[in-house]
């Protein structure tokens, strides 16, 4: 046997109620390296880690750890041979302190006795933060009072200090902000050097070509197969994820810009925002790009009506927007795709026909009653435009993996057939194939005249996709480019507050 | 069609329940069974019943309200004075729903522009609604009510053999139905139960979604006051006290979720069935009405957890 494998996993089976999910995967990983498993949404990844650390049991194959057999029934014994998951909702309860967080479950007490030893636990705190190179969290701050990549920090000092060798971090850097992905980064190469393994679960392909050594390709619950990074590339990569060429990444598009649709003059709110001005035409797509915490979403939500503004005007095809309500610009023709799907953009126990029809129950209605074939036409009809692949307009959105809940938000907003449609964020989280269909979905709106307006962080993706891209810093405009005349560093540079 | 069916299964289990207490009291006792004792039973449900209709909705937005027995002592007393001081039954009855109404608001509003939570407002209107029974009333029971026909119709009344409180519950049960299940309105209050951010940013007026909810709950506490008071020919100011326990008893029986959401109009029938059934089963075996408040207690415990097993 191959000993250098910290964990090795073969011909891992899984099946769920006779639907299989896993067939025949291997997946191993070596002492001291960043390993990428990938693969659309839905293609096992989850399933796989969930295996692996004992949260289900497998119905074929074997896993080794250090070369001996090992079965986990639970993560706790996972954790015990060193295996421990960052999950992305993370483990933090914010109401306790930094070293309350870390040593939750396994505190430190004299003898039996149950009494704490409060600074013995601070100082291993503070040993844990430093070997990870992180020197400004205070151990006594209140966790929740702590941004989400420090809380991350904690997390994986927490890891650590109970001697991971091995952490497998699921979509680290969604919530993240370009300075914590770096510092995230850093910690990476630091923990790689102490010969930690780090598994890495990102829909980002730059971050795969930035930090990882090799990557896992599931499909369809298949292993596809493993690679070193450096003798692949994004286009193989995103073959074996999808199974075919996708072609171009960002589709080819060919919409005709017309009249302004959206002039928004001098708007402010609070502390969040101010002198903001800009205008989306028909037919165009505005991108929006800042570091998370600029203003951005805030920018959006004031517009949409969701927030009160303090100074300024939006003003509509030339006529003054007052919106005190979503509902008001709603009926003016406007859509808003929130950043975070599932506290905003959908209610996750109700079904797809539920949800579609939320913004649109006026349209399939009369009277107050809903029409139950209307409701159906309405719903069957996006279900269709939009390739959201499910088992019927019944199913629980819950159910759904994240790039079609996507498509049942945009599905949402498409009903009400909006003049002007906003998205924030709107391809977090989302596979690749599943990307391409949201770009094109753009497309096809503009093509009819539809104004979008779309706030990113993906900076390839703005680029990708706008006509004009609009750089927020700290609740500021920073600069506005023509499509061409940006890169990602003049972006960068400006979202930063460069000159 | 078939996938409905399916889905309904797992709402089977209050059903079964019920089926399964009215077979050991079938088996039990002789009287449990005759009409006479059947159509009773529905009558004394139908008071708890129409309260827990109204609390579906509220609990289906998430919230809870306390002061839905108060709210019926208030609008019960306030019909019994216009009664008696000789004004028009149907017009007092009218009055006494619309003072209901407005008392539901007032809850609603709290929760909603006032931002409190729904336990506390409630837990508040509750004692203020009861403080103002019994002012309006001094503390003594309000009788010599009019001998309209009308009025007292709407207690003792029968309909073709069927007691008219069963139908009015029967009515009241059609028309909720429709309105969860049929109309925007309906709609709107799984998804403000279920995510109200969600909605809010779908352009639903959730402020406005629970308000009504409140209002139509404490409409619904006072028609059942309107009842009681009809029967027991007067007013009482401690009328009322402790429904919201059987009410709430009853909507978490039929397997509606207390965060909001999910739930339906029917489990609350049968919810309200189970109590009613209990009340009376352990009546006609002379179980002391000690032990009565065990049994019932343990029959909601267990009914509780033999949910959660099944989730």
């Amino acid at each position: 046997m191959n000993d250098q494998n910290l964990v090795k996993m073969s011909e891992i089976d899984k099946s769920f109620a006779g639907n299989r999910v896993l067939q025949n995967v291997n997946f191993s990983v070596q002492a001291g390296e960043v390993h990428a498993l990938m693969g659309e949404n839905g293609a096992g990844k989850s399933t796989l880690i969930k295996v692996l650390t004992g949260i289900h049991s497998r119905d074929g194959g074997t896993i080794t750890v250090k070369g001996k057999d090992v079965i986990f029934s639970h993560p706790k014994e996972a954790e015990k041979q060193g295996i421990v998951v960052i999950h992305q909702e993370l483990n933090i309860i914010p109401h306790l302190t930094v070293t309350e967080n870390m040593f939750l479950g396994k505190e430190l007490s004299i003898g039996k006795t149950g009494i704490l030893r409060k600074r013995e636990m601070q100082t291993q705190t503070l040993e844990s933060l430093k070997r990870l190179g992180v020197e400004n969290i205070p151990p006594n701050e209140t966790a929740g009072n702590l941004s989400v990549g420090k809380q991350q920090m904690i997390e994986i000092a927490r890891a650590i200090s109970t001697n991971a060798e091995m952490i497998i971090m699921d979509e680290p850097t969604a919530a993240l902000t370009d300075r914590e992905i770096t510092s995230l980064f850093k910690v990476i190469e630091s923990l790689r050097k102490q010969g930690v393994s780090i598994v890495y679960i990102s829909h980002r392909m730059e971050e795969i070509f930035q930090i990882c050594d090799r990557i896992t390709v599931l499909r369809d619950g298949q292993y596809i197969g493993t690679k070193p990074i450096k003798e692949t590339s994004f286009e193989a990569i995103v073959k074996m994820m999808v199974g075919r060429d996708l072609g171009e990444r960002f589709p080819e598009r060919s919409s005709v810009i017309g009249d302004t649709l959206l002039e928004v003059k001098d708007l402010a709110r609070d502390e969040w925002f101010e002198g903001i001005n800009f205008q989306v035409k028909e037919g165009e797509i505005l991108g929006v790009a800042g570091l998370m915490g600029a203003g951005r979403t805030e920018i959006m939500e004031t517009i949409f009506g969701a927030a009160k503004k303090s100074k300024g005007q939006v003003l509509l095809q030339g006529r003054p927007l007052d919106v005190t309500h979503p509902r008001d610009s709603i009926r003016a023709g406007i859509g808003f795709i929130t950043e975070d799907r599932k506290d905003e953009g959908l209610v996750l126990n109700l079904s797809i026909r539920e949800n579609v029809a939320l913004t649109n129950l006026k349209a399939v209605s009369c009277g107050g009653w809903v029409s139950n074939a209307r409701e159906r036409d309405l719903v069957d009809d996006l279900i269709k435009k939009l390739h959201v692949r499910t088992t019927g307009r019944d199913q629980e959105v819950k159910s759904l993996s994240g790039g079609n809940q996507q498509k049942v938000v945009i599905a949402k907003w498409l009903g009400i057939e909006p003049r002007l449609l906003i998205l924030d964020e709107p391809t977090r989280g989302v596979d690749v194939g599943a990307k391409k269909e949201i770009y094109h979905i753009m497309n096809q709106l503009t093509e009819q005249g539809v104004a979008i307006i779309m706030v990113s962080s993906e900076l390839p993706e703005i680029l990708g996709v706008s006509d004009r891209i609009m750089v927020i810093h700290e609740g500021k405009m920073a600069k506005v480019f023509k499509r061409g005349e940006a890169d990602q560093e003049k972006i960068m540079h400006a979202a930063t507050g460069g000159e | 069609m078939k996938k409905k069916i399916v889905n309904n299964l797992s709402q089977l289990g209050p059903l079964i329940g019920l089926i399964i207490i009215v077979i050991i009291l079938g088996f039990t006792s002789d009287s449990f069974f005759t009409m006479n004792n059947i159509l009773n039973l529905l009558r004394q449900i139908s008071i708890n019943a129409l309260i827990a209709f109204g609390m579906t909705f509220v609990i289906l937005t998430g919230g809870i309200d306390l002061s839905v027995g108060s709210i019926l002592a208030f609008g019960s007393a306030l019909t019994a004075g216009m009664l008696a001081s000789g004004m028009d039954p149907m017009l007092a009855v009218f009055i006494g729903l619309l003072a209901g109404l407005l008392m539901g608001a007032v809850n609603g509003l709290i929760i909603t522009k006032g931002k409190v939570a729904p336990f506390i407002a409630t837990l508040a209107t509750m004692t203020i609604f009861r403080g103002a029974t019994l002012v309006y009333t001094d503390g003594r029971p309000i009788t010599g009510l009019s001998d309209s026909f009308s009025f007292e119709m709407i207690g003792k009344g029968y309909v073709f053999g069927v007691p008219f409180p069963v139908i009015l519950m029967l009515i009241a049960f059609a028309v909720l139905f429709f309105i969860l299940r049929n109309t925007i309105f309906g709609r709107q209050v799984y998804s403000v139960g279920g995510n109200e951010e969600a909605s809010i940013l779908s352009g639903i007026r959730a402020d406005r979604v629970k308000i009504w909810v409140y209002s139509i709950t404490g409409m619904l506490s006072v028609l059942a006051g309107i009842i009681l008071t009809s029967r027991l020919n007067s007013a009482q100011p401690t009328a009322g006290t402790m429904y919201e326990l059987d009410a709430i008893a009853a909507v978490v029986l039929g397997g509606t979720s207390l965060t909001g959401g999910r739930g339906w109009l029917t489990g609350t029938l049968i919810g309200a069935l189970i109590i009613g059934v209990l009340d009376n089963g352990l009546n006609l075996l002379n179980v002391s009405s000690f032990y009565q408040q065990i049994v019932k207690g343990s029959v909601i415990l267990l009914a509780v957890l033999l949910d959660r097993r099944s989730k």
